[in-house]
């Protein structure tokens, strides 16, 4: 899946230790594997199956994903941050592809 | 082919069976989920928020959002769903707080279930019915 995009929604600045909401979403079929096609073969699974957020190298979320999330994986989830950083989300496709993306948060 | 009253009642029966029968074995994947999750530990009431629509029209997508303080991961189930499994969330040391939200595939009316593994190693678990109009597995 060549055009798979991933958005994530971070404030840029917040102050030491203070709570942030963060909003992640990526566009994936999230074929389930229970569907068939029109000749009635059914169609192969391929989801993403992990998704994880860290800052500064340490985790906020790992989660673990099945078949039952719906396509176009959304997240929203809350973090603290210590320090000025960087957040990394990571999505881990069935097929092997890694999806990642970068966002940095400043702290006044 | 010519519509009887026999026919109907035939026909009736069968979807009846159709419907009923898959409930059974997922009602034991459910309970074996959990068990696998908790390792058989007895599992409590409180200290567990499920935040579910009370009906969702498409199956498709529904929003779900958990909160359990002072959890260490928490698991979702979709008890009617031909697999329960939905997903499980591992908070780390920066999880502000142990909630997340995500939209999840009903394939009908059915309850969904969450478990929460809190810190000192006991469990707590919500459920909620959701009813759903049009089911999210293809099909």
């Amino acid at each position: 899946m060549a055009d798979v995009k991933p958005r994530v929604r971070v404030p840029s600045t917040a102050s030491a230790g203070e709570t942030i909401v963060i909003k992640t979403l990526i566009n994936h079929t999230m074929e389930s594997g229970q569907r068939k096609d029109s000749s009635g073969n059914p169609i192969p699974r391929q989801i993403i199956n992990r998704f994880t957020a860290e800052f500064n190298g340490e985790t906020v979320v790992d989660v673990e994903l099945e078949p039952a999330i719906s396509t176009n994986p959304y997240f929203e989830f809350e973090a603290t941050v210590p320090e000025t950083g960087e957040f990394k989300f990571t999505w881990y496709d069935d097929d092997g592809s890694v999806y990642e993306t970068t966002s940095e948060v400043e702290v006044s | 082919m010519e519509l009887t009253r026999r026919g109907i009642m035939a026909m009736g029966a069968g979807v009846a069976a159709a419907t009923l029968l898959p409930a059974l074995p997922a009602r034991a994947a459910v309970e074996d989920a959990i068990a696998e999750f908790t390792g058989g530990a007895p599992v409590g009431e409180g200290g567990i928020a499920l935040d579910t629509p009370e009906i969702a029209e498409n199956g498709n997508t529904v929003p779900v959002s958990v909160s359990a303080p002072g959890a260490v991961s928490i698991m979702l189930l979709a008890a009617g769903n031909p697999s329960p499994d939905v997903a499980t969330f591992n908070f780390g040391p920066l999880a502000a707080t142990q909630s997340a939200s995500t939209r999840i595939r009903l394939a009908g009316t059915q309850d969904v279930v969450a478990i929460a593994k809190m810190s000192d190693g006991s469990f707590v678990q919500a459920r909620n019915e959701v009813k759903v109009t049009i089911g999210g597995c293809g099909g």
